[in-house]
């Protein structure tokens, strides 16, 4: 379980996130919604260590994220990051398995090398990308690399940032499947950040609204359509007129 | 009013002196880094090619042409004391402790801590740091330490190339161009050449590889976001290690010196 209390964070005068609240339940899919620039990645990175809050606390099964051993806690995660974030000096396949390869568990490469084309293939990446460098991809690929990379050592707790950005609708499709499948089949706790309407009726459990640093709206996905809440009935529209400014 | 421009100096020298302190700290934890596993062999050999390898041929260019140019300017000097005779001894001396490593030092700093803050500031911005950092692995260890101590080895031993062709540029323009007899000239340089002259010159190249490969990864580290952040970082890697590079050369003669 992941709980979020009170997280701040600003970078100068830019107050990103003003008092996040906000509770994961293990083995559960988060969707997080809202505007662009409204601090979903920070939010992300906050929880990761990534990005130091400047109040608030994060608790990971109850335990406080700021204090723990970040080895073992780092472990237990795989993340998707929003422009795929691949390392363009290694291979694609050594970009997946680059977690299996180190660290006390670390396998022999050529194991490693075939649990990364494997999870390339659930990502619906042929075995021939293996040995391409990530420049060498379109960004759907990459994403699609990335996503495997976040899934190779079988995490607890997977983010997804953005995953279907840049994909055609079947490759969306493919990829809200493969979201569902690890947090059904694995038991993995999930968060997914996206804009994508239909990725979000097919991911959540849970939906959770970004607006103004902290959360606007939260609840099961099936009461997201008769909320009354009229940022959210803004947004899953998409209509220009509302509540939410357009210029932000 | 009047006192503008020197508000801006004490603000510039400010900027300069926390700089120099977080560069100091960043020393550090580079050291902190060196010291505990794992260690990353693969990262660290491919760092050697591209840092000690690639750098041969602008470091013996740059060698060859100084030492052929300080041929010319010691046989210029030398005849106006009767002394032509030294021009031998004087390019080897000149290279040894001072040309070979400071000019070396300064071509490594011009492309290594250039492409090294390049690199990393690109891999910054692209949030690769940051996906290092959550699949369990150190950015100071997987790409401070390596490239530090690839620099600080592989430097010295492209002096001590440079040292070789900067003599050899002396002795074209000597045997050629001012009519020294080849074996003669051969003779004077090893007759005078002391193995202090050498050393010294590795040693101040170790320091200087060691200043490049580190000012280069804290600019990297320390990018501002988007390609102007890395541009800026370039810049930065490049001017902060040649200045450092001629500073710490001063000190290290002056060390030299009176040792
Ligand atoms: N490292 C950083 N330094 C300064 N500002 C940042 C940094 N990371 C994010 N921001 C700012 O925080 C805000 C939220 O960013 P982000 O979380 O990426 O938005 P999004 O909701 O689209 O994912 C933006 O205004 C962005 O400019
Ligand atoms: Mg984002």
């Amino acid at each position: 379980m992941i709980e979020l209390r009170d997280v701040h964070k600003a970078f100068g005068a830019n107050k990103v996130l003003r008092g996040v609240n906000l509770t994961i339940p293990k083995g559960e899919s988060m969707v997080i919604i809202g505007g662009s620039g409204t601090g979903k990645s920070v939010l992300l990175k906050s929880i990761l260590g990534l990005v130091h809050p400047d109040q608030g606390k994060i608790l990971i099964d109850g335990h406080d994220a700021a204090k723990a051993e970040r080895e073992a806690f780092l472990a237990r995660f795989g993340m998707l990051f929003q422009g795929a974030a691949l390392f363009d000096s290694l291979p694609v396949w050594h970009n997946v398995a680059f977690r299996l390869l180190r660290g006390k568990s670390r396998l022999a490469r050529d194991e490693a090398r075939d649990i990364a084309i494997e999870k390339l293939r659930r990502v619906g990446l042929k075995p021939q990308v293996a040995d391409l460098f990530p420049a060498e991809l379109s960004g759907g690929m990459q994403k699609r690399v990335g996503l495997a990379r976040a899934i190779a050592a079988d995490p607890e707790i997977i983010f997804f940032d953005e995953p279907t950005t840049g994909l055609d609708p079947i490759m969306s499709g493919v990829i809200n499947d493969l979201i569902r499948e690890i947090v059904v089949e694995m038991g993995a706790t999930a968060m997914t950040i996206t804009h994508d309407m239909s990725s979000v009726r097919a991911i959540a459990d849970d939906v959770a609204m970004l607006h103004d640093g902290v959360i606007q709206w939260v609840g099961r996905v099936q009461d997201m359509d008769n909320s009354g809440d009229p940022y959210l009935n803004q947004f899953i529209h998409g209509r220009a007129d509302g509540p939410i400014e357009a210029v932000r | 009013m009047l006192l503008t421009p020197v508000a801006t100096i004490g603000r510039s020298t400010l900027a300069m002196l926390s700089g120099i302190g977080r560069i100091g700290l960043f020393f550090l934890a580079t050291l902190a880094a060196m010291l505990r596993p794992p260690f990353y062999l693969r990262e660290f050999g491919h760092a050697l090619l591209t840092i000690g390898y690639n750098s041969l041929p602008v470091v013996g260019l740059t060698a060859l042409f100084t030492g052929g140019a300080l041929a010319l300017q010691i046989f210029a000097g030398g005849s106006r004391f009767n002394a032509e005779e030294v021009v031998p001894s004087i390019v080897a001396i000149g290279m040894a402790r001072e040309l070979g490593p400071v000019l070396g030092g300064l071509m490594v700093a011009a492309r290594v801590a250039s492409s090294i803050a390049a690199e990393i500031g690109t891999m910054k911005v692209t949030e690769q740091i940051d996906a290092l950092v959550t699949l369990s692995t150190d950015p100071m260890k997987y790409l401070t330490v390596p490239r530090v101590l690839a620099a600080t080895l592989s430097v010295p031993l492209l002096v001590a190339v440079g040292d070789s062709i900067g003599i050899f540029g002396g002795y074209i323009v000597g045997t050629g161009r001012l009519g020294f007899n080849p074996a003669a000239y051969l003779k004077n340089t090893t007759d005078f050449l002391e193995v202090w002259d050498v050393t010294s010159g590795l040693i101040k190249g170790a320091v200087f590889g060691f200043l490049v490969a580190l000012v280069g990864c804290y600019f990297g580290m320390n990018s501002g976001r988007g390609a102007q952040g890395v541009g800026r970082a370039t810049k930065s890697a490049v001017v902060t290690a040649s200045v450092l590079i001629l500073a710490a050369n001063y000190l290290l003669t002056e060390l030299f010196f009176t040792a």
